[in-house]
This record gives structure tokens, C-alpha cells and sequence, in this order.
């Protein structure tokens, strides 16, 4: 029983490709946890931010500058009552957030944080990932029809076209994508994730530089049709609240709407985690070979230290700058202990046998957190797409674009 | 335990099909009916796939154009049946009994 | 790797396709029918994994349970069955239908009766790691043909359901 726990310690592997069940639920309940912190920080970061850009301050009272919101928000949510709507069928009801919520988290389990540093690593890891995530259409076609009332039924069949949509034009660029893997000696491309991030290790280039423009275009096609895909804005039409009214989860209150906000964030961050992946060399440090060398892999490996240095200094210059009054002293002290937490994690990470190992996993979270911040940049800048305004530019625009990529990716991959 | 052999896959597919059938011969809802259908492609799928394991990839390639079908017959028979409805107002396979109305 | 519990692994997701199936016909709401289905073909492309046909198995997923299914969900919304959920379920001739597959039944247990051994078992499994590499050679290569009238055949089905759906003003 010992030995088949340690036996795992010594290999070179994902736990699922070694077939130990023991450390694979071990880190399906670490990438859970993390996935459930990550959702809670992008909710107060959205908040913060959306206020930020809209020259106001955003939550500042739950905690000191609004930290604790989330907390606040997650028992609120959990103590409201929960209604159903009188001849809605019950059954669906309650199982259309439930399989928008696996649906999303399933696909956590080919997302490669390292080179050994995933759940398992199947060989057709890039399609299993497209199709769980196309099984969320279900799920919000259900709970639109299950609330038995018009506007979720519309805002559902809007939703869920635009989503059926744009799945075509991202699974396109996700195949221009995947021809590149194909470029090397033996000609064999891959669909495993890990393998993508090897093949772009072996090209010495990120798939975003190569073939210039065509691999950039890909991205772009594939990074405005996750967005679509996550009905996040400008094209959250179905879900606006000037517009239908929450759309598909008008009739859904209290835990059952926060399932669906888990579910959505989680959608963003593993959408963002397969374009990281894809075009943006997932666990790779920026310029692995134009910069290489002893001296420049020290640099780049105090970068995690110096990320969380800085954050506990902005922490720091918000304890200094609370005000002075006794009614503050409370959020004062701990505003301090939190900079303090940061602080010594970033110290932490600057001890050698632990900056080896948080390299690939820092470098992965932090352009997955670009993304993040990028969601939360388009929500607060773009206005709203019209409904047939979206679905022109789903098929008529990025559709022909997708496809022309491929052709001129297929074409200078043979020729090149 | 006795090991999985092809049989298995096969008894399993054969009783979809059986399922299959019982659905498109007794219900009475078109939608139901096209549903049965699918789970008759679905059986025969999996005998497919069940063969291909010791005769070669040829079963699933053949297994995935059947799949292509079947999203081409699902569509047009959906097609179908909007028209129809929108015509008659009814659901129902046996009342649809008339050839010009 | 060798496998690990076939033995339950198959009789988990061939008993969840069974129920799935039993589900989709005797149902009343449509809609139930149509989650039963999604149960069954998720189920079904587990029991493809089993197969070593990865590549199968991720396109069942991808187009039936994902393109199919919500297909079907959105007619059922758009036709607006509730009041069919009153009438009579089963047609006036349900036990000759019922009858009828039985027999069938009879006649498959019949033939699998008869006809084991024919087919050899000591096989080797397929390898699992190029199936996909595989897949795209023969489909791209033998089959290059069939590729070719089925993506016809799709195009001739967008068109014609197309047609046939739009309101005649």
C-alpha cells in the first residue's frame, strides 16, 4: 500500500500515464482547490478592475480595499432561498448548472502546468478538450428551457448558437495550430497538450511567431472566439442585464446561480489554459533561446521571488496610505498581514530547490493571469455586439479567416 | 471474472439495436422516433468499433463516417419535422396520414 | 500500461448505455428522452475508449453528445411538446411493434449462440498512442473517396434542412 503511494515519487510522468490512482485524485483536488481560489480572486480582480476603469473605487469596506468580498458574496449566495418557478420541471432544473459545472471542470484534466506537472496526458488531449467543452451548450440550452418562462427561453437559444458557432471557428485555429506541431523530423504530429508544448520546445519558437502573420492570426481567431464561446463581453448579449434580463439564468437564485458563475469562470481560465498552450509555449520561460545561458536562466528564475516582492510592496503603499482614523485600524492591520504573506512568499520562492520547481507552473499561471486581465479589460472597453451583428461576424468573418489560416499554415508547412 | 471478449461488445450492441427498434415501432412522438434512430447508428457503431479491434482501423473509419451521417439525417429529418409542424400542429407519427391536405 | 478493472469498467458504461436506451423509449417528456440519449452516447464513447479507438471516442463526444443532441434539444424547444405529454404515448399497434423486436432479439441471440469461435480473440490490441496518426492516413488516404462524398452529402444536408425550415412568405 506504501510503496504503491511512494512508488510514484520517483517517476518521470503524469499520474494518470503511470496509472496511479492515488496521486492523480491528489492532484485533481489541488488543481479543484486552485481552480476554486482562482475563480474567487478573478471575481474580486473584476470587480476592482471594472471600477478602476470606470474611475471609481469598487468593494473597499468588506475588507481592507474589498479582499474579503468574495467571502461575503459566497455566503450570501449560499443563505438566499432557493426558488423554483412554479411548473418547471424540476429534474432539468436542477441538473442544467450541474453539467455546465463538470463540463468545465473536466477539461482540467489534460491542462499541463509542466512538462510533468498535469492529471494525465491522453494522445488525443486537444480533442477531448474541445468536445467536454462543447458540452456546456447543454447544459444552458437546458436551463433556458427549464425555467419555463420566455426570456431565458430566448436569451438559451441565443446563447447557445452563438456558442455552437463560435466552436467552429475555434476548432479551425486550433487544427492550424496542431499542423504546426507536425513540422519536425519524423513528421508526426501530436494531439496530447504536453506534446504541443514539446513540439514547441523542439521548433525553438512560440506557434504565435511562427509562419509570421499566419500563426498570430490563429491566436487572434482563436482568442476572440473564446471569448464569444464564454458569452463574456462584447459578446454577452444573452446574458446582459439591459437586455434580457440575465438571460438563461434569470430563474436560477442564490447556490444554483453561483454554480453557474463557477462554471463560467472555469470556462474562461481553461479556455485561456488550451490558447496558453497552443500558441503561447504553456510552461516555457519567454525567449528560451535567444536568451539562453547560465546567467539569463538565473534572471528569469528570480522573476516568481520578484512578482510577489512587488505585490507586497503595492500592499505596503496601500497600508501607508489607509487613513489615519481608529475606525481603520482593524482593515489597517490586516491590509499589513496580508503585504507580510506576500512577502514571505515571495521570499519563499526564492530559495533555490523551490525556485527549480514552482518555474514551470509560475510562467503558465502568469499568462494565464494576462488572459484574466485581458477578460476584464475587453468587459470594461467594448460595447455590446447586436445579436445578428455576432453571428455575422461568427460565420462570415472569422470562419473564412480560420479556414484561410490553415490553408497558408498546410501550404508553408509543406513548402518551408 | 470472465475476461471481456468481442462477444460482450456485441451482445451490448445488439441489445441497443433491439431497443432501437421497439422505440421507432411503438412510440408515437417523431422526435422520440429520430432519437431511436440514433440509438440504432449507435449500435451499430459500436459493433463496428468492436470488430476494428482485431481486424484493423478500417471499422472506425467506417464507424466515423456513419457518425457524419447520421448528423446529416439527424438535420434533415428535423428539418422535416419543423415543416410539417408548422403545417399540422401535431407531434405524432400517426397523424400524419394524409398525402395532400 | 496494462488495464486496470475491465471486468467493471465495461459493465458500468455498457449498464449505463442500456439504461440510457431503456430511458429514451419510455419516457413521456421529450426532453428527459433526449438527456437519456446524451447519458447513453457519453457512456458509449467510454465504451469506444475501452476499444483502443481514442480518435472515435472523441468525436462521439465532439459531434453526437455536442452537435447532435443539442440539435435535438433545440427542435424540441422550438415545437413545444408539453401538451403532447398529455396524449397517448404508445401507438395503437405497440405489441406487434414489441413483438416484432422481440423476435429480432431472438434472431441475434440465436445467431451469437451459433456463431462463436469464429472470429479470433488472441489478437494483439491495437497500439493506442499513434490510433489518431492511423485514423487520418486511412481517411485521408484509402478512404480519401467516401471523405470526399460525405463532406457532399453534409453539404447537400445544410442546404436541404435550410429549405425545408424556412417560413414559405
Amino acid at each position: 500500500m506504501l510503496d504503491y503511494v511512494t512508488s510514484y515519487l520517483g517517476m518521470n510522468t503524469t499520474p494518470g500515464q503511470a496509472g496511479n490512482v492515488f496521486w492523480a485524485l491528489i492532484y485533481i483536488l489541488v488543481v479543484f482547490a486552485g481552480v476554486s481560489v482562482a475563480v474567487m480572486a478573478m471575481n474580486w480582480l473584476e470587480r476592482k478592475a471594472l471600477a478602476h476603469f470606470q474611475i471609481r473605487l469598487g468593494p473597499m469596506r468588506v475588507g481592507p480595499h474589498g479582499l474579503l468580498q468574495p467571502i461575503a458574496d459566497a455566503v450570501k449566495l449560499m443563505t438566499k432561498e432557493d426558488i423554483i418557478p412554479a411548473e418547471a420541471d424540476a429534474f432539468v432544473f436542477w441538473i442544467a448548472p450541474l453539467i455546465i459545472l463538470c463540463a468545465s471542470f473536466t477539461v482540467y484534466i489534460v491542462i499541463p502546468f509542466g512538462p510533468t506537472h498535469a492529471i494525465t496526458d491522453l494522445n488525443i488531449g486537444v480533442l477531448f478538450m474541445l468536445g467536454v467543452s462543447s458540452l456546456s451548450v447543454l447544459g444552458v440550452v437546458m436551463a433556458g428551457w427549464a425555467s419555463n418562462s420566455h426570456y431565458p427561453l430566448l436569451g438559451a437559444l441565443r446563447s447557445s448558437a452563438q456558442m455552437i458557432s463560435y466552436e467552429v471557428a475555434m476548432g479551425m485555429a486550433v487544427v492550424s495550430a496542431i499542423l504546426m506541431t507536425s513540422l519536425n523530423k519524423t513528421g508526426t504530429g501530436t494531439l496530447s497538450m504536453i506534446g504541443i508544448v514539446e513540439a514547441q520546445q523542439q521548433q525553438q519558437i512560440w506557434f504565435l511567431f511562427k509562419f509570421f502573420p499566419f500563426g498570430f492570426i490563429a491566436f487572434a481567431i482563436f482568442a476572440i472566439a473564446m471569448v464569444a464561446e464564454t458569452n463574456r463581453a462584447p459578446f454577452d448579449l444573452p446574458e446582459a442585464e439591459s437586455e434580457l434580463t440575465a438571460g438563461f439564468h434569470t430563474e436560477y437564485s442564490g447556490l444554483r446561480w453561483s454554480l453557474f458563475m463557477l462554471g463560467e469562470y472555469a470556462a474562461m481560465i481553461a479556455v485561456s489554459s488550451i490558447a496558453v498552450t497552443l500558441w503561447l509555449g504553456g510552461w516555457l520561460r519567454p525567449f528560451p533561446n535567444t536568451l539562453t545561458g547560465a546567467t539569463w536562466d538565473l534572471v528569469f528564475s528570480l522573476l516568481p521571488g520578484f512578482t510577489f516582492l512587488g505585490l507586497a510592496l503595492i500592499a505596503f503603499i496601500g497600508v501607508i496610505r489607509m487613513p489615519k482614523h481608529p475606525y481603520f485600524r482593524i482593515q489597517t492591520m490586516g491590509l499589513a498581514g496580508f503585504a507580510v504573506v506576500l512577502g514571505i512568499i515571495g521570499l519563499v520562492l526564492f530559495i533555490p530547490p523551490v525556485r527549480d520547481r514552482i518555474q514551470d507552473i509560475f510562467w503558465f499561471v502568469a499568462k494565464v493571469a494576462v488572459f484574466m486581465y485581458l477578460y476584464i479589460w475587453y468587459r470594461a472597453t467594448f460595447p455590446r455586439y447586436r445579436f445578428d451583428q455576432l453571428m455575422r461576424v461568427g460565420w462570415k468573418v472569422l470562419l473564412p479567416v480560420a479556414i484561410g489560416v490553415l490553408i497558408m499554415t498546410a501550404i508553408l508547412g509543406v513548402v518551408l | 471474472m470472465i475476461p471481456i471478449t468481442t462477444l460482450h461488445y456485441l451482445v451490448t450492441a445488439a441489445a441497443l439495436f433491439v431497443l432501437g427498434v421497439i422505440g421507432v415501432l411503438t412510440r408515437r412522438n417523431v422526435v422520440i422516433v429520430l432519437m431511436s434512430i440514433e440509438l440504432i447508428l449507435n449500435a451499430v457503431n459500436l459493433n463496428l468499433v468492436a470488430f476494428s479491434r482485431i481486424w484493423g482501423l478500417h471499422g472506425q473509419v467506417f464507424a466515423i463516417f456513419v457518425i457524419t451521417d447520421a448528423a446529416a439525417e439527424a438535420a434533415v429529418g428535423l428539418g422535416i419535422l419543423i415543416a410539417f409542424f408548422r403545417n399540422k400542429e401535431t407531434v405524432n407519427v400517426d397523424e400524419v396520414d394524409l398525402l395532400k391536405w | 500500461m496494462a488495464p486496470v478493472a475491465t471486468g467493471f469498467f465495461f459493465y458500468f458504461l455498457s449498464g449505463l448505455t442500456l439504461l440510457g436506451g431503456i430511458l429514451v423509449i419510455t419516457q413521456k417528456n421529450p426532453v428527459h428522452s433526449a438527456l437519456a440519449l446524451i447519458l447513453g452516447l457519453l457512456s458509449q464513447a467510454g465504451l469506444y475508449l475501452m476499444l483502443y479507438a481514442p480518435f472515435v471516442a472523441g468525436v462521439q463526444i465532439i459531434l453526437y453528445a455536442g452537435g447532435i443532441m443539442v440539435l435535438f434539444l433545440f427542435v424540441i424547444m422550438l415545437v413545444s411538446i408539453e401538451r403532447t405529454q398529455r396524449e397517448e404515448q404508445f401507438n395503437k399497434l405497440w405489441l406487434v411493434g414489441l413483438l416484432s423486436a422481440g423476435a429480432l432479439g431472438a434472431l441475434f441471440v440465436l445467431v451469437y449462440a451459433k456463431g462463436t469461435g469464429l472470429f479470433p480473440e488472441g489478437a494483439a490490441p491495437p497500439a493506442e498512442s499513434n490510433n489518431t496518426q492511423q485514423v487520418g492516413q486511412l481517411l485521408y488516404g484509402q478512404y480519401m473517396f467516401s471523405f470526399e462524398i460525405a463532406s457532399l452529402l453534409l453539404l447537400v444536408a445544410i442546404i436541404g434542412a435550410v429549405v425545408m425550415a424556412k417560413r414559405r412568405t
